[in-house]
């Protein structure tokens, strides 16, 4: 596991990470989707294929003592934090070596030594531990920072207001990313929220917030590196309104019937792999030769991963119920 | 031994849980500057301060939910929330990830977390204050419920609570709080598993946890007048249960009568009876009866409270119904 540092100013080597990085998530997906086809990855699987600027740049924010809390659409944020590849493809697959033993599945990735705490699919449900997460912190005087990432659909649940009010009231060090793109499942912002502009909200609780343009990678490592720093120096909880778009249904159920198919098209023009791609082609820092090697060794690590998995074994029955406490877990 | 309260001995718990590890703190409503709604934490906020006693905001399941995230932290909160009633605002956070985070992991999370709070009726706070949900908790794999009855227990149950590494559900009846009577001036630690016998019965085994247990002893009393040995074994810990003690009493006095201050159907004591039914049918002199609380949301006036829960009277009679 590698978990990538703070973000720094980016030089030549950094922008082309961020571009790798992204197409890691996309093209990993990708292939999740095959799979998902194929029946070897069943349940629930949701892409974050669209948003892997928001994955990408606030990881290149946190140090490797920082703590995220994600969401059920997290394979982006996982791969982006430095878990193994193999051990998110063997968790998707149900498999022994994957991140969570095959208990939690996509919308479950763990990984403790990461700080990783998952994979939340309960709406807001995990904004509550990220202020637990920075309270501990707070109460043992370390320098940390909780990121915590949620959807535009989190802020209609109570959890999130909530939450809000007790980090900005004690003063904690989340890093709350809001990755709005513009639909709680199927039902637009629109349809759910009296007040669309999320900022507004963190400004109620008296925190500090960026709208971040969710579709450029390096506006949103740089939102996020100036978050984090102020955050970790003290400056309490801060909120970013990271606005991105995903360019598929919402889960591999969805039949995608209330968008229009012009407004998905408008927002693949924004597509943050291409923006980065070109900008760095424009600038002379990368050439077809160059992102044919990147798109190679990611074909290579994705087969590994997906050999990896295939491999792996599944966890006896017999083990069913290890795990529900401490008691018998440590067989 | 010196006389206290069932709430002067929680309190003691957690003063003495806080003095030895500085990973412990408090968090909850009314915790500090009142001093409680209970006054269990009265006069805590000035001996450690107000960053280790925390009054939150009414936001139950932010705190709760900051309770397993604190946990997961590495620290050990003790999170009070005031009622049962409230606790089902922050049930999202209590099943969905502190009964779950350490399995859908794989392992990997730990989550020693405990929560505190009031349950039961009897004090006429109607129908939004006074329910007894214990076995709903009880229903939930990966949580440990625990439901002191005694003042020993009160004291003894906490520090162990701190030292599981999962999650565990303390239930006070709040018609205990001014209990008194005595604890030895060095009180040690009791299990947090295993329920005991707080009195020997040849003919009928009274089951009872909680605030019922005294109800149990009552009724126990009274049919001891009558010529009727009744032991009353009394559960302490909900999950988990252990069955074993209440089939071995059983088996002794052939006859059993479940109390629950919950209500009867799907309740806690359905789970006993069922229990008693798969380990010792065989032998039953009679079927597993139960007292349970009236289905009806907690009336507030007296005589209409009274008689929605499990009374003395109603134990003895339904003890009678069993043939003793």
């Amino acid at each position: 596991m590698s978990v990538p540092g703070p973000a720094g100013d980016l030089d030549v080597e950094g922008r082309r990470h961020l571009l790798v990085d992204m197409l890691r998530i996309r093209r990993f997906e990708e292939r999740c989707v095959e799979l998902y086809s194929a029946s070897e990855i069943r349940g629930f699987l949701h892409l974050s294929i669209g948003e892997e600027a928001c994955a990408v740049g606030v990881m290149r924010a946190l140090g490797p003592h920082d703590a995220i809390v994600s969401t059920y659409r997290e394979h982006g944020h996982a791969l982006a934090r430095g878990l193994s590849m193999r051990s998110i493809m063997a968790e998707l697959e149900g498999k022994v070596d994957g991140c969570s033993r095959g208990r939690g599945g996509s919308m479950h990735l763990f990984d403790v030594d990461a700080r990783f705490y998952g994979g939340n699919a309960i709406v807001a449900g995990g904004l509550p531990l990220a202020v637990g997460l920075a309270l501990a912190d707070h109460l043992t005087a370390r320098q940390q920072v909780t990121a915590c990432f949620f959807g535009d659909g989190a802020v209609a649940e109570g959890e999130f207001h909530e939450s809000m009010n007790l980090a900005a009231l004690w003063h904690l060090p989340v890093l709350f990313c809001c990755e709005n793109n513009l639909y709680a499942m199927g039902t637009s912002l629109s349809l759910t929220e009296s007040e669309t502009d999320l900022s507004l909200k963190a400004a109620a609780y008296r925190m500090p917030s960026w709208e971040v343009d969710g579709m450029d990678v390096l506006a949103v490592a740089d939102a996020a590196r100036e978050a984090a720093a102020s955050v970790r120096a003290g400056g309490g909880p801060h909120f970013l309104e990271l606005r991105t778009y995903r360019f598929r249904a919402h889960s591999m159920y969805d039949p995608d019937r209330y968008r229009d198919k012009s407004e998905i098209e408008a927002w693949r023009h924004r597509d943050p792999i291409t923006l980065l791609g070109d900008a760095l082609r424009a600038s002379g820092e990368l050439d077809d030769s160059a992102l044919e090697r990147i798109e190679r060794d990611i074909a290579g690590e994705i087969d590994d991963a997906v050999a990896f998995a295939a491999a792996s074994g599944i966890e006896p029955v017999e083990d069913l119920e290890r795990f529900v406490t401490t008691i018998g877990a440590e067989r | 031994m010196s006389a206290c309260t069932y709430r002067e001995a929680v309190r003691e718990a957690i003063r003495q849980a806080m003095l030895a590890d500085e990973r412990v703190f408090c968090m909850g409503e009314d915790i500090g500057h009142y001093g409680g709604c209970y006054a269990v934490t009265m006069g805590l906020l000035e001996e450690f301060g107000s960053e280790r006693i925390r009054d939150t905001p009414l936001s139950e399941s932010a705190f709760v939910g900051a309770g397993i995230g604190a946990a997961l932290g590495g620290q050990r909160p003790i999170v009070e929330v005031m009622t049962v009633n409230f606790s089902l605002l922050a049930l999202d956070q209590i099943l969905n990830n502190a009964a779950t985070l350490r399995y859908m992991s794989g392992g990997q999370l730990s989550v020693p977390l405990v929560i505190r709070m009031a349950t039961g009726a009897g004090r006429q706070v109607a129908a939004q204050h006074s329910h007894s949900l214990e076995g709903w908790y009880a229903h939930i794999p990966g949580l440990r419920v625990l439901v002191p009855a005694t003042i020993e227990d009160a004291r003894g149950m906490l520090q162990p609570a701190l030292d599981d590494p999962d999650p565990v559900i303390i239930f006070e009846h709040a018609g205990l709080y001014n209990e008194k009577g005595d604890l030895p001036d060095d009180p040690k630690t009791v299990a947090i598993e295993g329920a005991v016998a707080r009195r020997e019965g040849q003919d009928v085994t009274l089951v009872a946890y909680g605030g019922t247990v005294r109800v149990a002893l009552g009724a126990a009393e009274e049919l001891a007048a009558a010529g009727v040995s009744a032991e009353v074994v009394d559960l302490r810990c909900l999950r988990p249960l252990d069955s074993a003690t209440v089939a071995a009493s059983v088996t002794k006095t052939h006859r059993v009568v479940v109390l629950d201050e919950g209500w009867r159907t799907g309740s806690f004591s359905a789970e006993v009876a069922s229990r008693v039914s798969e380990e010792c049918f065989y032998e039953l002199d009679a079927p597993p009866a139960r007292v349970c609380t009236a289905e009806v949301p907690m009336p507030y006036a007296k005589h209409l409270e009274d008689a929605a829960l499990p009374q003395v009277a109603d134990v003895v009679a339904a003890v009678h119904r069993l043939g003793s």
